[in-house]
């Protein structure tokens, strides 16, 4: 800071007096004003217990529940249903609980046909090795179709609810939210350069392998998701707008949930109709088998890693 | 194996209550970080290892990324320095004052 005059001569004159003045470091009329920063509010002091005595009495002046019997019987009734309905709540759930047969019982109604036929025609029908996934992609592939558009139906919603429209907010944004890290961490920017790889490669080994072995394509999505939020956390967003934009998820999002719908509904098809599949099951524990599973876990794990990174680029920026 | 899984239920109990019982929720947030991480290796014992790679995936990783997040947004996460700066302006104060 240059100034013409010197600091003594700057303090004499009339600007410096009135700046103190406006700041509040010094009136004029009295001494040196103490600026002291504000106490928090403790809830201990004598004059917040002041404040909450003088709340109390105003509380009991305005209702009055000495002499008005309404409030006095309906304080009383509530607090009397409300235990009778957490106490009737409590024995209602037990006593479902008492109820559900035990495990492991022969005549569980969980034994019935369905699962007989999913164990024993499971491998045959679907080419699955791992039956979990042969149920849900092709016994119960409709929920599963249902629960991606779920997913992508809740991006959209995070999309109007977070999503911030002009660049220039989105950059003070990002400037706010780097508020309390360090930009270029070398700690995490080190474990991320080991750790993103192999996280990467096994979320695309769990979603290719999940007709042979645990996973799929929504664990495996997830995973990859995870290791895309770390590499995101240690780079910034500058390098993960190389390869992933808005533009990438909506696209990839779109013809991955367009394919599986596609695929599905030649299967509703064909199945309702008694026609043979065209599309053949393969091998059974070969990678290329299991006929459309294949193809759908991998529509679902690109929906599912693109939501999840979705997801957090919303709540950290705000758009992309 | 019984008593493990006796161990691993009673961990997850303790994390349950004390999710709630905790008022930093910072805290509350590793705590559920822990619980879901106890409950992926409950899904191996059950026998259902899908389940335990999707538990570990989405509760313990991106649910909890999710919450610290929100919890920076709603500025729950204060950086230590800001606490330890407080005093300093006071301090500064009265400089400005002797002076």
């Amino acid at each position: 800071m240059s100034r013409k005059r010197s600091e003594e001569e700057y303090k004499k004159t009339i600007s410096f007096r009135l700046k103190q003045w406006a700041d509040g470091s010094r009136d004029p009329f009295l001494d040196t004003v103490e600026m002291k920063p504000a106490l928090p509010e403790s809830g201990e002091t004598p004059l917040d217990l002041h404040r909450q005595e003088e709340k109390r009495r105003m509380l009991r002046q305005v209702y009055d529940t000495e002499h008005n019997a309404e409030v006095r019987i309906f304080r009383k009734l509530y607090a009397v249903m409300g235990t009778l309905l957490c106490v009737f709540l409590v024995l209602m759930l037990l006593t479902a609980v008492s109820w559900l047969p035990t495990v492991g019982q022969e005549d569980r109604p969980v034994n019935n046909e369905v699962a007989q036929r999913y164990v024993e025609s499971g491998l045959s029908e679907t080419g699955a090795v791992n039956i979990v996934t042969g149920m849900i992609l092709d016994y119960r592939a409709f929920d599963t179709l249902g629960e991606s558009h779920v997913l992508f139906a809740a991006t959209c919603t995070v999309l109007i609810l977070l999503r911030v429209d002009r660049k220039k907010q989105r950059a003070q944004a990002e400037t706010n939210d780097r508020l309390y890290e360090p930009k270029n961490d070398l700690i995490l920017q080190t474990a991320a350069r080991i750790l993103v790889p192999p996280i990467l490669i096994f979320g695309i080994y769990v979603i290719l392998c999940g007709h042979l072995g645990p996973g799929g394509g929504f664990s495996g999505g997830a995973i990859v998701g995870a290791g895309l939020i770390l590499y995101l956390n240690a780079f910034g967003f500058a390098k993960t707008e190389r390869f992933f934009t808005a533009k990438t998820y909506k696209v990839s999002s779109f013809l991955a949930l367009a394919c599986y719908s596609l695929s599905k509904c030649y299967s509703f098809y064909t199945g309702a109709n008694g026609i043979e599949s065209a599309i053949p099951l393969g091998t059974p524990g070969a990678i290329l088998s299991s006929g459309l599973i294949f193809v759908l876990n991998i529509c679902v794990g690109i929906v599912v890693a693109g939501t999840m990174y979705t997801f957090y680029v919303m709540f950290r920026k705000g758009g992309y | 194996m019984q008593v493990f899984t006796g161990i691993l239920l009673v961990f997850l109990l303790v994390c349950a209550v004390s999710v709630s019982l905790s008022r930093n929720f910072l805290n509350s947030i590793l705590i559920y970080m822990s619980y879901s991480l106890v409950m992926s290796v409950i899904w191996i014992v059950l026998e259902s290892p899908d389940l335990a790679i999707t538990e570990a995936a989405v509760g313990a990783g991106i649910t909890s990324v999710l919450f610290f997040v929100t919890l920076k947004k709603i500025h729950e996460i204060i950086k230590e320095e800001d606490e330890k700066t407080e005093p300093e302006d006071g301090e500064e104060n009265d400089e400005q004052k002797t002076v």
